[in-house]
């Protein structure tokens, strides 16, 4: 008894000494690939989230992590176990479309909160969007769209584009025409998963295009690449992020220096969130942080600062603090459109090498204060 | 299309092919003679790259590194044939496409627990980098055209191993009457182990050549495994030459049919449309070539067994 008086009293007095005026506690599960070729970025998104949880110390907050292993039909399994058994009150962490399309439309019709640390599928911004689906990242337009912006500013008249035949492929070569204003020297769509570019790099030389733009995430890039800087074509080279990223720039090593990527964040963005993030993930996993890094980190402090306003189990002003976005993100400015989607600076970066490692750095804004298209098919 | 651009195409297909060549003809080797369908073929390519990338970073030298793909390839496959594979034998090819199921999902995490969950770095030595021009003003990789020429000394070597050593004599009995040859005194475990390693061998050097323009990451193997065995039933089950001549027909037709299929749509199509619809179709062409091989050929072009 005397025990349990004890241990109550300890606990009141570190949530007053945290400043909690709100003891609601807040269960957030996440569904992220954690296994497979992709697992690089659910592993990036989870120590960006986690990271931002260990940081505030908030004892409120409960994570339960799962492993979709890139695959739908698991994704529904965690996401109706962790709704119905565990339940939690947000579902976050989904790094491809095809498995957030499969998750979000069934956890947001049943009451919960998702928070998307990375996939942003167009119908979930457009005809599809929920006043319970906020998108921390992006939608899987921007980048491209950007990308399509510094072509017109590079004077990039004639492009190759190519990419992957799936939805966010035919979304990415969309967003890029939607920008670009120059003529097309070629518009290809590759197999998903191929490893070998050596015909479209014949088909590239034998163009007479001015720039290549690809989309190909993952391993495609990294092949690209490669065989692209080996080929001897030198156009310049343009495409989002998603090939340029962090932990994808090591495996690719010389081949990609000098190529101008898109992207909403990068490590020598002048804030000091982004300062401390970038130091502190450096310490804490002794790798640099990636953008998905980034968007976890983002999507653990965005809750973190709803918690602070509001109670989760109101709905409707847990949402509206969700909506003000009152967090210092590590992009810098940050807010949400009418869709709950990002309205943010997109940048062109330079693949640079510093020492051993190549990175990042900055050139340009792309487009500022960009918002997505589909915000008005959005009724809600 | 220009004439030229074909002829790099075509190169473009050979060389897809023999890439492919080295992969079948370990698969088709163990297939025929030990009647195993062996799924974790594709992590023994991944093995051989995952070493090939480890040496290659530590040593600075891209031979050792094949050296390394190769032993490290043999090693991993010997083992696993003593430890698994030998008790799979006498079983259903259920409970072996189980058993071989559950080796890549241990063959994956493990090289993800040793190696992390990022793509590792190799890349083709300075001396094989770069374009060559070819006779006609073609320019095209130089490591490509080694790739080539390797692959096809590989299969030469093949062929001269099990038509004209003592080891081949055995292999091919082996696929005929395994029972006879082992009452006529030859040790078959003996021979199942070395045939077995000498086709992980061959997937692991395929591995390190190809991670060398690829990406060496977990999960590598799989595509590659899916299409080297649409090779061995295009060629024929245990045959040497059918893995090479079908390697190559898979090989060309996939390379040639993404080029020229949306050229063709092109023609009646407006060039959207065309590109979605004629890489679509490109993208079935080998299956499709695999349905007819078998509707004529029911054992594959080279396949001796019923």
């Amino acid at each position: 008894m005397m025990k349990t008086k004890s241990l109550l009293l300890a606990a009141t007095a570190a949530a007053m000494t945290a400043g909690m005026a709100l003891a609601e506690p807040v269960k957030v599960g996440m569904i992220t690939t954690l296994s497979g070729g992709g697992a690089g970025l659910g592993i990036d998104v989870r120590d960006g989230f986690m990271l931002a949880v260990k940081q505030a110390g908030n004892p409120d907050i409960e994570v339960v992590i799962e492993d979709d292993q890139r695959k739908p039909d698991i994704a529904v399994q965690l996401a109706d176990r962790m709704i119905q058994s565990d339940d939690v009150d947000i579902l976050t962490g989904i790094i491809w479309s095809n498995l957030a399309m499969a998750v979000v439309p069934s956890a947001t019709a049943q009451g919960k909160f998702y928070l998307s640390p990375n996939a942003g599928p167009s119908a979930l911004a457009g005809k599809g969007c929920h006043p319970n689906y906020f998108n921390v990242a992006w939608q899987n337009d921007n980048l491209h769209e950007a990308a399509g912006a510094y072509a017109n500013s590079a004077g990039l008249k004639n492009s190759f584009i190519l990419a992957p035949n799936y939805p966010a492929g035919q979304d990415a070569l969309a967003g890029y025409k939607r920008m670009y204003e120059g003529e097309l020297a070629g518009e290809i769509y590759t197999k998903l998963g191929q490893t070998d570019y050596a015909a479209e790099i014949a088909q590239i030389r034998a163009s007479d295009a001015d720039s290549v733009f690809f989309f190909l995430p993952g391993g495609m890039g990294i092949s690209f690449l490669k065989q692209y800087a080996d080929s001897g074509v030198d156009l310049p080279v343009v495409g989002p992020a998603f090939s340029f990223d962090q932990g994808i720039l090591q495996a690719v090593g010389a081949a990609a220096l000098g190529v101008k990527n898109t992207s909403q964040w990068n490590k020598d963005i002048d804030n000091a969130a982004n300062k401390a993030f970038v130091e502190s993930f450096e310490a804490e996993y002794g790798r640099l942080p990636s953008l998905y890094a980034s968007q976890g980190f983002d999507t653990a402090n965005l809750i973190l600062s709803a918690m602070a306003k509001a109670d989760v189990k109101d709905q409707d002003a847990f949402r509206e603090a969700l909506r003000a976005a009152e967090f210092d993100s590590v992009r810098g400015e940050f807010k949400f459109g009418p869709n709950h989607h990002p309205i943010q600076d997109i940048y062109v970066r330079e693949v640079v090498q510093e020492g051993d490692v190549f990175t990042n750095k900055i050139l340009g804004v792309a487009l500022e204060d960009h918002a997505d298209a589909y915000a008005g098919e959005c009724k809600m | 299309m220009s004439f030229l651009l074909l002829i790099e195409q075509i190169l473009n297909g050979l060389q897809f092919g023999v890439m492919l060549f080295l992969t079948a003809a370990g698969l088709t080797l163990v297939f025929g003679v030990m009647g195993l369908i062996n799924l974790a073929h594709g992590s023994l390519f991944m093995i051989g790259a995952f070493a090939a990338a480890a040496t290659a970073a530590a040593t600075g030298s891209f031979v050792l590194g094949l050296a390394a793909s190769l032993a490290a390839a043999a090693a991993a496959g010997a083992l696993v044939e003593m430890l698994v594979i030998r008790r799979l034998y006498n079983r259903d090819h259920l409970d072996q496409v189980l058993a071989t199921f559950a080796l890549i999902l241990i063959f994956s995490e493990g090289t993800r627990w040793l190696f992390g969950s990022f793509p590792l770095y190799l890349n083709i030595p300075l001396a094989l980098s770069g374009p060559v021009t070819l006779p006609g003003g073609i320019e095209y990789p130089l490591y490509r055209l080694t790739i080539i020429a390797v692959g096809l000394l590989i299969a030469l070597g093949l062929f001269l191993l099990i038509s004209r050593t003592r080891l081949g004599v055995q292999i091919r009995a082996g696929e005929s009457d395994r029972e006879m040859i082992a009452a006529l005194g030859i040790d078959i475990n003996r021979l199942y182990t070395v045939v077995f390693a000498l086709g992980a061998g061959l997937a692991g050097l395929a591995g390190a050549l190809v991670g060398a323009i690829q990406s060496v990451q977990v999960g590598m193997g799989e595509p590659v495994l899916i299409l080297a065995f649409v090779v061995i039933v295009i060629g024929g089950i245990g045959s040497i030459k059918g893995a090479l001549i079908g390697s190559v027909l898979v090989g060309l037709t996939d390379t040639l049919g993404g080029v020229l299929l949306p050229e063709t749509f092109k023609l009646f199509m407006d060039p959207a449309s065309a590109t979605a619809v004629g890489s679509a179709l490109a993208s079935m062409l080998i299956y499709i070539l695999m349905a007819v091989v078998l509707i004529v050929r029911p054992t594959g072009l080279y396949g001796a067994r019923a």
